[in-house]
């Protein structure tokens, strides 16, 4: 799937309405999607996943950080993730399906922060980027 | 046998209890056939779906959203008997309308989302959580029909 333009130019102007309250957003999906899909706490043994989580928050912002730096090579996201791809090929392997678990939960924390900024159209280009994202992270797999 | 504690049908009631389903239906709705617009290949009598704009405004749009939604309410009524509820509504959406199962799991997504958007801060990790239960079931009731 390919982002248009207009996609490209909704997914910029959203990371930026969000700004700074990135980090704050990923660790929410994360904390979200642990509770959503419990089998998606099976990557994170090593974690404390409870309440308040210092290592939710500090992977959280990994996370985030990770989706500006896409947000801010849009036309090439391959190669702003490629060394996060090559990690989660050769190291981390996370199951393809899990990234749109997380993206699910990405969207609901913008849509419970800032509902007015998830129009439909938004709402459309995020799910799209997000998308991109994970066939990006996951692309090096076989 | 789906278990639903006593916290889960809490979230699930005390949010059902103030949505507007004619408005979240056709917000839902919408929303798929634009995020998936691929999804329109069920609604090709619905006429102008033509953009964002044109399938927000379609009253055929807002009515079936309606009609699905308020089908959610019964589901709501009966948590213990999701199959049962949903028995028929699956033999008609295999048989007649020739619907790939995969499509409830999207519009389940996309509820979640609408309602998050309503509910922002209430709409808490667990009361998501609950929610994506709830669609997850109703999505495999509607499926279980198929054959």
């Amino acid at each position: 799937m390919v982002l248009s333009p207009a996609d490209k130019s909704n997914v910029k102007a959203a990371f930026g309405k969000i700004g700074g309250q990135a980090e704050e957003y990923g660790a929410e999906a994360l904390e979200r999607m642990f509770a959503a899909y419990p089998q998606t706490k099976t990557y994170f043994p090593h974690f404390d996943l409870g309440k308040g989580s210092a290592q939710v928050k500090g992977h959280g912002k990994k996370v985030a950080a990770a989706l500006v730096e896409a947000a801010n090579h849009i036309d090439d996201i391959a190669g702003a993730l490629s060394k996060l791809s090559d990690l989660h090929a050769q190291k981390l392997r996370v199951d393809p399906v899990n990234f749109k678990l997380l993206g699910q939960c990405f969207l609901v924390v913008v849509a419970c922060h800032n509902p007015a900024l998830l129009t439909p159209e938004v709402h459309a280009s995020l799910d799209k980027f997000l998308c991109a994202v994970g066939t990006v992270l996951t692309a090096k797999y076989r | 046998m789906v278990h639903w504690t006593a916290e889960e049908k809490q979230l699930i009631s005390s949010l059902w209890g103030r949505v507007n389903v004619e408005e979240c239906g056709a917000e839902a709705l919408a929303r798929l056939l634009i995020v998936y617009p691929w999804t329109q290949r069920f609604f090709d009598n619905f006429g102008n779906l033509s953009s964002p704009t044109a399938i927000l405004g379609n009253p055929k749009v807002r009515a079936h959203g309606k009609k699905v939604l308020t089908s959610f309410g019964e589901a709501i009524k009966n948590l213990d008997n999701l199959k049962g509820t949903y028995s028929k509504l699956s033999e008609l959406h295999c048989d007649k309308l020739h619907v790939d199962p995969e499509n409830f799991r999207l519009l389940g997504d996309i509820l979640v989302i609408v309602l998050a958007t309503h509910f922002t801060k209430d709409f808490t990790p667990a009361c998501q959580a609950t929610w994506q239960k709830l669609v997850g079931l109703v999505a495999h009731a509607l499926a279980r029909k198929y054959h």
